[in-house]
C-alpha cells in the first residue's frame, strides 16, 4: 500500500527559507542566554505563574494542533477510509515536527534539564498519580512512533541511493516496518487518546485554583475531543496550503469532506461544556461580563462559526472557505486550551504574568524551525502525493 | 460519497472511550487519613505577637540568603513565602480588626505537590512531613500549580535551581530538636506535636475559651486535612487560608487517573483493539487497492 508520494524537488535555500533561518537563529541564541541564565532573568514567569508560554502554547496547544497524524490515522485506520491515504504522510510528518518541538519547548521550560533523562529510566520511583509523568512518558514514546512512522519517506528515497550499505539497510528496515506496522500505527492511535486526554487532567489538580468555567472533570473528554477537531483542521489547511505552495492540484472534495466531519465534534464540545455549566450551576458566570466569560464565549464562537460556514456542500468544496472555516476551528480548540491552562489558573490577585520578549522569540524561533524543517523533507523525500498520483485518482 | 454522519460519530465515540470513564470516576480512591505518627504545627492566631522570631529562626536552621524584599537590604524582611523565607509572618488589618498570620508549608494529609510530583522528589516522608529530594526533581514546577496554599517556591534566579519549601525542620527533627519556628516563639504562638495531640489541645482552648475563638481548627478537614493547624478570631480566609472541601483535589483527581489507568488495563485492551482494528482495515485497504490494479 504506496502512498504514490515523491519528493516535490526545487531549491532548498529560498528567500522565505533564509527570513526563516534568521528567526530561528535568533531562537537560537536566546534558548542559549536561557539555559545560562536561568528562568528568572529571560521569562516572566513567576511563583503564581510557574508555567507559561512554553506550556501553554508550544505543549498544551502545539501538541493538539500536531495532532493531525492522530487524526488522520483515526481516518484512516479506525474508520477504514482508504481513500484519504495521500494526507497520512504529510499529516504524520507535521505531528512528527510539532511533538518533536514541544518535546524541546519542555526541555528549555523545565529548571533542571540536565536531569530529564530520569523521567523515562528512573522507574522504579514513577509515580502513578502524576497525570504529568503520563503525559511525559507517553509524548516522549509519542514522538519516536511518530519519526518510525515517518521513516519509510526516508527510506524509500535511501533505497535508491547510490552508497550500497545504506541501499540495503534501507531496504531491510523497509521490510521490517511493514511487518510491524500494525502495532506501531496501534501505538500511534493509543499513545495521543492517553496523553491528549491527560493533558486535561492535569490541571484538574490546581482544582480550587480553576476557575469554575473551566474547572470540570470532562476537562479529559474535552481534550481529547478538541485535539482531534483541531487536527483535522491543521491537514485541510495544511493539505491547501501544500497545494497552492507547490502548486499541486488540492484534494478539494476530500478536504470538504473533512472539514464536513469536524462540524459535529465542535458541536458536541460546546454542547457538553454548557450542558456541564449548567450542571455545575455555574451558567450565570457566562453573563458575568468579565474578561474570563468573554473568553469562554470567543471559544464558543469559533467553534459554532464553522459550521455555519461549511453548512452546504456547495460552501465545502471552495477551497478558500474550507481554510477559513478549518483555521477558525484550530483557532477555537487553541484558545480552549490555552485559556485552561494560563486565563483559568487564578493564583491571586496580587500574581499577574504576560510573556517576556525573549520568551515570545524562542517561540516564534521554534515555530519557525518546524516550518523550515517541514519545507527541507517535502522537496527532498517523497511525503506529498506526486501530481501523476493525484491525476490517476482524478481519473479514476 | 462523504464520511457520513455515522462514520463521524463513530469516530468520537471511538476516541472518547479511554476518556468517558474518567467522567464517570466509580472506582473511588480510598480517602487518606492522618498517620498515627504524623507530626506538624498548631498556630494560635491570638497569641502571636508579629514578632517574626520564627522567621530569622527559620532563615538560620535553613541557611537561606536574606530576603530584603520588606526593608531594603541588610535585613531579612519576607514579604511572602519565597525562594529566600520558607515561613513569613503577615498582618492582616481590616475594619480594626487585626491579626498576625504565620505561612508556612500545610504538610496536607493529602498533599496535591506530592501528586504532582513526576519522581516523587516531593514526597510524605516520615513524620508525614512533605520533604524534598533535588536529585528527584526536574524543576516542572507543577507542584506549584497544584499546591492550594502556593507554598513551594521556585529558585528563579539560579542556573540550577531547587524547589524551596518548609521541611518541617526535617533535619533537626532527626537530631532530635524541634523546628527552629516552635523554639523560638517567645508565646509559645505556635507549638510543635503530634497532630492528634495539637487537635485536642486546639479543640481544648477553643471549649475553654469558646469568646476567643472562631469553632473552627483549621486544616482538621480542610482540603482533606492538614499537619500544621489553625485556631483565630477573624475568618480563616481573611488570613489567606482557601475555603476548601473536605475532599482533596488529589484525591479528585487520582479518581479520574485511576478510573481509566487502574493496573493499566484499558490502555492494553485499547491497544489491542486498535491493533486488530488496524489490522482488519489494512487488509481490506491492501485487497481493494489490488482489485483496482
Amino acid at each position: 500500500m504506496k502512498a504514490h508520494a515523491e519528493p516535490v524537488g526545487g531549491p532548498l535555500f529560498t528567500p522565505a527559507m533564509r527570513v526563516l533561518a534568521v528567526v530561528v537563529g535568533i531562537g537560537a541564541v536566546v534558548m542559549l542566554w536561557r539555559l545560562v541564565a536561568g528562568l528568572g532573568p529571560t521569562t516572566a514567569l513567576n511563583d503564581g505563574y510557574p508555567l507559561g508560554l512554553w506550556i501553554a502554547f508550544d505543549v498544551v496547544t502545539g501538541t493538539a494542533l500536531a495532532c493531525g497524524g492522530y487524526a488522520v490515522a483515526i481516518l484512516v485506520m479506525i474508520l477504514n477510509k482508504g481513500r484519504y491515504h495521500p494526507l497520512v504522510r504529510p499529516a504524520i510528518l507535521t505531528s512528527a515536527l510539532g511533538y518533536s518541538l514541544a518535546g524541546f519547548s519542555v526541555f528549555l521550560d523545565i529548571g533542571r534539564w540536565w536531569y530529564i533523562w530520569k523521567v523515562p529510566l528512573y522507574f522504579w520511583h514513577w509515580n502513578f498519580d502524576s497525570a504529568l509523568l503520563e503525559v511525559a512518558l507517553c509524548i516522549m514514546a509519542y514522538v519516536v512512533v511518530l519519526w518510525i512512522e515517518v521513516a519509510p519517506a526516508f527510506l524509500e528515497k535511501w533505497s535508491d541511493a547510490s552508497n550500497l550499505l545504506l541501499r540495503r539497510m534501507s531496504r531491510v528496515s523497509l521490510r521490517a516496518l511493514e511487518k510491524a506496522a500494525i502495532w506501531i500505527i496501534a501505538l500511534g492511535l493509543l499513545l495521543p487518546t492517553m496523553h491528549q486526554s491527560s493533558l486535561g487532567t492535569l490541571m484538574l489538580l490546581a482544582d480550587s485554583r480553576l476557575h469554575p468555567l473551566w474547572n470540570t472533570r470532562l476537562l479529559p473528554l474535552m481534550f481529547l475531543l478538541t485535539c482531534v477537531s483541531m487536527g483535522f483542521a491543521v491537514v485541510v489547511c495544511e493539505s491547501a496550503f501544500s497545494s497552492v505552495a507547490f502548486k499541486r492540484r488540492p484534494e478539494t472534495s476530500m478536504l470538504g469532506n473533512l472539514a464536513a466531519a469536524i462540524v459535529p465534534v465542535q458541536l458536541v464540545v460546546v454542547a457538553m461544556r454548557l450542558a456541564d455549566l449548567a450542571w455545575r450551576g455555574q451558567l450565570g458566570l457566562l453573563a458575568a461580563g468579565d474578561i474570563r466569560s468573554l473568553l469562554v464565549l470567543i471559544e464558543f464562537g469559533l467553534m459554532l462559526a464553522p459550521a455555519v460556514m461549511l453548512r452546504s456542500a456547495a460552501r465545502r468544496r471552495d477551497l478558500g472557505h474550507l481554510v477559513r472555516a478549518a483555521m477558525l476551528m484550530m483557532f477555537g480548540g487553541a484558545l480552549y486550551r490555552f485559556d485552561t491552562y494560563l486565563v483559568a489558573f487564578t493564583p491571586g490577585a496580587h500574581w499577574s504574568y504576560f510573556p517576556s520578549v525573549p520568551e515570545i522569540l524562542i517561540s516564534t524561533g521554534l515555530v519557525a524551525a518546524e516550518i523550515m524543517a517541514y519545507i527541507a523533507v517535502v522537496k527532498t523525500f517523497p511525503i506529498l502525493a506526486g501530481r501523476t498520483a493525484v491525476t490517476e485518482r482524478q481519473a479514476a | 460519497m462523504g464520511i457520513s454522519r455515522r462514520a463521524a460519530l463513530k469516530g468520537m465515540l471511538i476516541g472518547g472511550a479511554a476518556a468517558a470513564g474518567a467522567t464517570s470516576a466509580s472506582a473511588t480512591a480510598a480517602a487518606v487519613t492522618p498517620t498515627e505518627e504524623a507530626v506538624g504545627l498548631l498556630y494560635d492566631a491570638t497569641l502571636c505577637i508579629g514578632c517574626k522570631a520564627c522567621v530569622s529562626a527559620c532563615r538560620e536552621a535553613n541557611d537561606l540568603e536574606a530576603d530584603p524584599t520588606g526593608l531594603g537590604p541588610n535585613y531579612h524582611a519576607p514579604l511572602d513565602l519565597s525562594e529566600r523565607a520558607k515561613t513569613v509572618i503577615k498582618l492582616y488589618a481590616e475594619d480594626g480588626e487585626t491579626s498576625f498570620m504565620k505561612a508556612q508549608c500545610m504538610h496536607c494529609v493529602d498533599p496535591a505537590c506530592a501528586a504532582a510530583c513526576m519522581l516523587g522528589a516531593l514526597k510524605k516522608r516520615e513524620f508525614g512531613i512533605v520533604t524534598y529530594d533535588p536529585d528527584l526533581c526536574i524543576g516542572c514546577r507543577y507542584c506549584e500549580i497544584a499546591c492550594p496554599y502556593n507554598v513551594p517556591k521556585f529558585q528563579w534566579t539560579k542556573a540550577a535551581p531547587k524547589i524551596v519549601k518548609c521541611e518541617l525542620c526535617a533535619h533537626r527533627l532527626k537530631a532530635g530538636l524541634e523546628p527552629a519556628c516552635t523554639e523560638v516563639c517567645p508565646r509559645d504562638a505556635v507549638i510543635f506535636g503530634k497532630r492528634s495531640d495539637l487537635l485536642r489541645e486546639a479543640r481544648r482552648r477553643i471549649a475553654a475559651e469558646p469568646s476567643r475563638y472562631l469553632p473552627k481548627v483549621y486544616g482538621e478537614t480542610d482540603g482533606g486535612g492538614t499537619q500544621v493547624l489553625y485556631l483565630s478570631h477573624v475568618p480563616f480566609e481573611k488570613l489567606g487560608l482557601p475555603v476548601l472541601g473536605d475532599l482533596p483535589a488529589p484525591s479528585k483527581a487520582r479518581n479520574v487517573q485511576r478510573s481509566v489507568y487502574h493496573n493499566f488495563v484499558a490502555p492494553l485492551v485499547l491497544y489491542g483493539v486498535l491493533g486488530a482494528v488496524t489490522w482488519r482495515n489494512r487488509r481490506h485497504q491492501a485487497l481493494e487497492e489490488e482489485g483496482q490494479r
